[in-house]
């Protein structure tokens, strides 16, 4: 039986995903814009949602549009801008009240679709262009939300980590743009790579929730409605540099833990045969809190409060993540990286494998259960231009064999390991 | 067993309290793949001092001990829990508030097993010197991973700022120092005390059967035996109506500084639908001035002294009642002064009933929304079980719910006593 009834057609350029599902009280709709992530199109790419906020044609500022949205019985709209691999995904989702569960109401799938048509294709403009003091006041938006960043320390060291290890190539394009680039935007030149992107980008859609899939295709086709034209430059795929050892950045600041992240190049990513057996591979080491890195770095030693590793599928990249006393941080990677050869050396019973692939099989089971969780994992498939629904993807993590995990580990290489440190000494 | 049913909802419930005390909230559903279940005790932070089982005087115990007691219950003497839970695929955790711990798993299969190892772990401690002293060293590195979060800062930091004796003004945690105190034979003694069934619930949602799975329950729960006990006498030290503080600033290493402004509501101490209708109000009006559709967010935001970082909440509990709003701000004098002033003007606003109409909508769709998970119903259910209040009734309470009771809150909702700011510089 397959774990989610999908349909799945092309029609106006538009791919469409229908998931009817008795589950939830709500209608959970995501549109997803695809476009390559370049350094030249990032900061205006992660401008747009801060702009479409502010207004469409119908309800033309913030407050008149969240007006709406209160009217549609407080539907949660959530737009915002994140790569995957390397693609900068624009995301764009409502989820409205089910009409089924509230007495004397039919309009309100009608009026929510409607509306997030509008959002996309009928943004806030004046004189063919967006109107220039939002954009002004978005941009300075846009660079505060750069610069907090630095105030969560974990990310800030994650965002490092990718900074340092990707340095000259696509992936180490920042999915919040550039500070220094957005001086030149305005209103015009944003508005004109907005109507770039929706001729050039993929779009997708996806609707989940209890509906008529038949009723639900006709409202969709009927609004979602575009031309695509062929994207004129494809991004130029940079090779990356082989590194002999491997790099090693500290860095300091006034905070009372040192965030010690390390990063590794799997050489595997969501295309290839490998991609299960990595999956199994990062339960065993950090994925989980029976893993290696929770029972040796946490249980074991008490250096540390949380400990894991987890992996980006499209880009090949692992990533380790902790927070110890500075002077200790010698001490954790030592029992970090002996874990990893532990792995990598067979050193696993049989019982752990079987454990691992439970677990992993159960967390895509459970993500089924929550409405954006299930689109995301349905979204990982056209990200990763391989179809792998979800009950094919339980299948082979099924199939990994102890041998598998060995041939992953084997293949995997440490790149960086960076530290941001406290400030009294080490 | 009780079988409730919520027609408009569309939600059946079951519910039976046990010969030992303890209260079961079971919530089947046959269209859902993951079961989820959780284990509560009526017990936080805030219970330091309370006259422990078989005793008849008031002790007071270390900081942080409830926390410490929820990390060690995962340690037994020849095992760890999480791989107990790993067996059957299922994910345990565990957290812990100022006025309550709970216990919880999430699993696909094998939901028996599950629930019978989240009662059996949590009823069966062991504690032994050489494991508290371990847990010493990763409590330490959870509340150092705690310090360096700015946004977890500036909340305790308000909420300190606004009680005055309430022992919500001591951290979750305690801290490095008072965690050193704990022993084992305190933590027996708080467990004794405090994890009695009579003082506990239980609720398990997911794809079972109601019937089977009482009797399990039952079994399992008739199989152990506990003392005779009344509820636990717990001392809460007076609390005034006014603020401990009206201001204070603090330094951290971030890019903008943040300002946070709690409001100490007037009415303390509520239970039953009383707390619930005043919930719903203070969250209403909250949003209607402050959410993006708001008159007073459009203001500031304009302004520019706020930015995406904008966040609002109210926490009605039994104990305490409170409401923080917060953001980054380039100018967080001028963002106090605008804050206080808008407040103040509430005094003589008064909404009408086409208004409220729209209120009442928006919060509508977002309870629904709420049961579209397993996991915040449950959580939802027991947090205001222990308030004793049914959280399924609440869309029939926001039905009854009148403009004049929102009216009235406004009249008395600010007062400058009950006011407190708190600012984190650069």
């Amino acid at each position: 039986m397959a774990l989610l009834k999908t349909e799945s057609f092309v029609q106006n350029d538009i791919r469409f995903h229908l998931l009817p599902t008795d589950r939830y009280k709500t209608i959970t709709v995501v549109a997803k814009l695809k476009s390559p992530l370049s350094r030249e199109t990032a900061t205006m790419r992660a401008l747009i949602p801060f702009v479409l906020k502010q207004g469409t044609a119908s309800f033309p500022s913030e407050q008149k549009l969240r007006k709406r949205l209160d009217e549609l019985y407080g539907a949660k709209f959530e737009i915002d801008c994140n790569k995957k691999g390397t693609n900068h995904i624009l995301h764009v989702q409502l989820e409205f009240a089910n009409e089924k569960f509230i007495p004397n109401e039919s309009e309100i799938t009608n009026e929510g679709l409607k509306l997030l048509w509008e959002i996309i294709f009928r943004p806030h403009i004046k004189n063919d262009q967006f109107i220039d003091e939002i954009v002004a006041r978005e941009k300075r938006q846009l660079e505060n939300k750069i610069n907090s960043l630095y105030d969560n320390k974990i990310a800030y060291a994650n965002e490092r980590l990718v900074e340092e290890m990707y340095k000259g190539e696509p992936y180490a394009v920042k999915a919040d743009g550039y500070i220094e680039d957005l001086r030149d935007i305005d209103g015009k030149s944003l508005y004109d790579y907005y109507k770039r992107a929706l001729t050039e980008d993929d779009i997708d859609i996806y609707v989940l929730g209890d509906f008529s899939p038949n009723e639900m295709k006709e409202k969709l086709t009927a609004l979602f409605s575009r031309k695509q034209a062929k994207r004129e430059a494809e991004v130029a795929k940079m090779a990356r540099k082989k590194r002999n050892e491997a790099n090693k950045i500290v860095e300091r600041d006034n905070i009372s833990q040192a965030k010690l992240h390390i990063g590794y190049r799997t050489n595997c990513t969501y295309k290839d045969d490998g991609y299960f057996a990595l999956q199994v591979f990062n339960g065993l080491y950090g994925g989980f809190p029976i893993s290696r890195l929770f029972m040796n770095v946490r249980e074991k030693h008490s250096l540390a409060y949380y400990v894991a590793s987890r992996i980006e599928s499209h880009v090949g990249l692992l990533v380790v993540y902790s927070g110890v006393e500075t002077a200790k941080y010698e001490r954790a990677y030592q029992i970090i990286e002996e874990q990893f050869t532990d792995l990598k050396n067979g050193h696993f019973t049989e019982d752990e494998l079987t454990h691992v692939k439970k677990l992993i099989t159960s967390s895509i089971k459970e993500t089924l259960d929550h409405p954006t969780g299930t689109i995301e994992l349905l979204y990982q498939q056209i990200v990763g231009e391989r179809e792998l629904p979800p009950e094919t993807l339980i299948e082979n993590i099924n199939r990994v064999k102890k041998e598998d995990v060995i041939a992953i580990a084997e293949q995997i290489e440490l790149d960086t390991i960076y530290v941001l440190a406290s400030e009294e000494g080490e | 067993m009780e079988k409730l049913h919520y027609a408009q909802i569309q939600e059946t419930l079951f519910k039976k309290t046990l010969p030992n005390g303890l209260t079961v909230f079971l919530l089947p559903k046959a269209n859902v793949t993951k079961s989820y279940g959780i284990f509560m005790t009526n017990y936080g932070s805030m219970h330091r001092t309370f006259v422990p089982i078989g005793k008849n005087e008031l002790v007071t115990v270390p900081d942080g001990i409830a926390h410490f007691l929820e990390h060690k219950l995962f340690e037994k003497e020849d095992r760890d829990v999480f791989s107990d839970f790993m067996k059957y695929g299922a994910s345990p955790n565990a957290y812990t508030s100022f006025t309550k711990t709970a216990y919880l798993f999430s699993a696909t299969d094998n939901v028996k097993e599950n629930v019978e190892l989240l009662l059996d772990f949590v009823q069966d401690p062991y504690f032994s010197e050489a494991s508290v002293e371990k847990e010493k060293g990763i409590i330490a590195q959870e509340i150092k991973m705690y310090d360096d979060e700015p946004n977890w800062r500036s909340y305790m930091g308000t909420v300190k700022n606004m009680y005055v004796n309430l022992p919500i003004n001591i951290d979750i945690a305690g801290t490095v120092d008072s965690i050193q105190q704990i022993t084992k034979e305190d933590l027996y003694m708080c467990y004794n005390t405090f994890y009695h069934p009579a003082n506990m619930a239980l609720f398990v949602a997911g794809n079972f059967d109601a019937a089977e799975m009482l009797e399990l329950i039952e079994q399992n729960q008739a199989e152990k035996t506990f003392p005779e006990a009344k509820p636990p006498e717990v001392k809460f030290p007076y609390e005034p109506e006014k603020v401990n503080a009206q201001k204070e600033t603090i330094k951290l290493p971030v890019s903008l500084p943040k300002l946070s402004l709690g409001i100490k509501e007037k009415k303390q101490q509520l239970k039953g639908e009383v707390l619930l209708r005043q919930d719903l109000i203070q969250q209403m009006i909250l949003d209607h001035l402050f959410s993006k559709s708001g008159a007073y967010y459009k203001e500031l935001y304009e302004k520019e002294l706020i930015d995406d970082s904008f966040d609002y909440s109210t926490t009605v509990e039994t104990l305490f009642n409170f409401t923080l709003i917060s953001s980054d701000t380039e100018d967080p004098e001028r963002l106090e002064n605008e804050l206080k002033e808008m407040l103040e003007k509430t005094k003589s606003l008064t909404i009408d009933e086409a208004t409220f109409s729209i209120m009442k909508k928006r919060k509508m769709g977002e309870y629904l929304r709420s049961l579209n998970s397993l996991e915040r119903i449950a959580n939802e259910y027991l947090h205001y079980h222990f308030a004793e209040i049914d959280y399924f009734h609440a869309i029939s309470i926001l039905d009854t719910l009148t403009v004049d009771e929102l009216n009235e809150h406004l009249a008395e909702w600010i007062s400058e006593d009950r006011l407190t700011t708190f600012v984190i510089t650069i």
